[in-house]
């Protein structure tokens, strides 16, 4: 990622093109791009001025404990309600969308997959999904999103997004959602969770899928297969981003260096 | 084909009737304009017996033991003149080991005051089953005042199923009050969906008497109210058998500056009985929201879709 620089121009005199044309080149390449981002709720500070960026049809992976902020970012990117940052930016497809709605937002193609997600009485599975489609039916297309998710159409189009499916086909019928949505960037918070372990593949396949229709994917996981099919990664933690790169170079400081947690012992000395 | 009749069934095919219901042999139906009986039919292994008095009109219906109704059974009652008044005494009897289901139409498309009255009694014989599921259409005005009594006994064994939906154009005024004794190893499920608008008004009673042993039944109310519509929902189960069981749920989405109350009142009186409640009240539910917008939907298409579904 280029580093801004305050004047906005190349401190080698030797390039013709001031390094600030440069960066808005490159960060058109960036399908979400925040910048300084802080969130507070209930008078605490929840996010600490996040920088984050996904390529253009790029998987970027976040990683972090438990209560780190990682769905707090999730719903900041979103929009939802109670979470409008105090300062910083989120651009999105090269517009700034901080004080967009989260409609404008999810006009504009971005989409969330809850961790948990909503339980909604008396409406099928088809009528969600065709929600995502907005309200053209494609059969086809239904069947192959769900077969996606390892979900027969016959079965379960029917069923109600309610207490009708377990938990975890809640979850599946959530991810196919995202998939109905064509969306420029998917927001998938632990998709894994809620899954047993035979289906993460799945999981992944979904993700691919996603990235092949073209979308960018923000995924926020604990399980190193997916992370590794991400195309970089960011650790999150106390509501910082402490590292940002390749997903081993993440991953493995996750897996080896966030138990027993540093910055916690730090703070405990 | 009179004028009235044929308008009637018009009205009736608009508020979700079986038009071809009404002219099958196989089918038995009965049709009401006001306090007057316009057709009816009966089929084999179901006794219709009608009165129309001064006042209004008397309806017994028996389906006899051991019979089971192949064919629903088509009511439509109705008063199309913007002012009326219908009132219907019913007398419902399934004899031993007997089944019927019943769908009525209530239609009032043009009512600007029009009183519905409907005096129930039900008995639902040893083994017996009645499925009673009854759509009303009250028109655009909320010049309506619907008041549905009804007063059911079930016996060992027996099985009740009603259904109540009133969920397009305006309600105007409901008092819906019905009284379910449950007897030994009977069931009722009962069911009221309804949408209030303007300035309507929603009283729904609903009470199971959980009398023989093992009894069950399940009081499920789903309301939603906007504008300055008014809803109560009373539901009450009493568990005074062993190991009878019984549930009351109740979901209210309250819109704009409409007024919801919901009083669940259970209460057991053996200690082998066990009764649980469940009420949700207020906005509509944030996550759904949200879930719905993320998808795309601005928020009033989103609320449209999460109350159409709860009252589906």
């Amino acid at each position: 990622m280029v580093k801004h620089d305050e004047t906005g121009l190349s401190r080698d005199a030797g390039l013709s093109i001031p390094i600030r044309y440069v960066i808005q080149i490159i960060q058109w390449e960036f399908m979400l791009d925040i910048q300084g981002i802080t969130l507070i709720r209930d008078g605490k500070e929840i996010l600490h001025e996040i920088d984050l960026s996904v390529g253009d049809g790029n998987i970027h992976c976040i990683v972090g404990p438990n209560g780190s902020g990682k769905s707090s970012l999730a719903y900041t990117i979103m929009g939802c309600s109670g979470y409008l940052p105090s300062s910083g930016t989120i651009k999105f497809d090269g517009q700034d969308v901080t004080h967009e709605s989260l409609s404008q937002r999810a006009t504009a193609g971005i989409t969330l997959a809850w961790q948990e997600p909503a339980r909604f009485e008396g409406l099928s599975v088809k009528d969600y999904l065709s929600i995502c489609q907005k309200g053209r039916v494609d059969d086809d297309r239904l069947a192959s999103v769900l077969a996606l998710v390892n979900m027969s159409p016959m079965r379960y189009l029917e069923r109600e997004v309610g207490e009708s499916l377990s938990g975890g086909e809640r979850k599946r019928v959530e991810l196919a959602s995202i998939v109905m949505m064509h969306p420029k960037l998917a927001i998938l918070d632990e998709p894994d969770s809620g899954i047993d372990v035979i289906s993460i593949k799945d999981i992944i396949t979904l993700i691919q899928v996603l990235k092949e229709e073209g979308a960018s994917v923000l995924v926020i996981t604990h399980r190193p297969e997916i992370v590794n099919i991400g195309d970089s990664a960011s650790l999150i933690c106390d509501g910082r981003i402490v590292l940002s790169g390749s997903t081993s170079q993440v991953s493995d400081h996750y897996l080896k260096r966030c138990g027993p947690c540093e910055i916690e012992t730090v703070s405990e000395t | 084909m009179t004028d009235e009749y044929r308008t009637l069934v018009e009205a009736y095919a608009r508020s979700g009737g079986e038009v071809d219901a009404l002219t099958m042999p196989d089918v038995a139906h009965l049709l009401i304009h006001e306090n007057r009986v316009l057709s009816s039919r009966p089929v084999p292994g179901l006794d219709v017996h009608i009165e129309e008095t001064d006042t209004g009109v008397n309806v017994k219906l028996v389906v006899l033991k051991g019979c089971r109704i192949e064919h629903p059974v088509h009511l439509c009652f109705g008063v199309l003149p913007k002012e009326g008044i219908q009132q219907i005494n019913s007398v419902i009897t399934a004899e031993e080991g007997s089944y019927a289901e019943l769908l009525a139409h209530c239609t009032f498309p043009n009512a600007i005051k029009v009183r519905h009255l409907m005096n129930a009694e039900m008995e639902i014989n040893r083994g017996a089953a009645i499925t009673y599921n009854e759509t009303h259409y009250h028109g655009q005005h909320g010049g309506v005042e619907v008041i549905p009594k009804a007063r059911v006994r079930i016996e060992s064994g027996g099985r009740l199923i009603t259904g109540f939906t009133l969920t397009e154009g305006r309600v105007g005024r409901l008092e819906m009050d019905y009284d379910v004794h449950v007897g030994a190893g009977a069931t009722a499920e009962m069911t009221a969906k309804v949408y209030g608008r303007g300035d309507d008004e929603i009283l729904i009673r609903e009470r199971t008497v959980l009398a023989g042993e093992g009894a069950r039944s399940v009081i499920k109310s789903r309301v939603a109210v906007r504008d300055r519509a008014k809803s109560t929902v009373e539901s009450i189960t009493e568990g005074a058998a062993p190991y009878s069981r019984g549930h009351v749920d109740c979901v209210e989405i309250v819109q704009d500056d409409a007024v919801a109350v919901a009083i669940p009142r259970v209460s057991v009186v053996d200690r082998r009985a066990k009764v649980t409640h469940e009420a949700a009240i207020g906005s509509v539910d944030k996550k759904q929201l949200e879930t719905l917008m993320s998808r795309g939907l601005d928020e009033s298409e989103a609320v449209d879709v999460i109350v159409r579904g709860l009252l589906k």
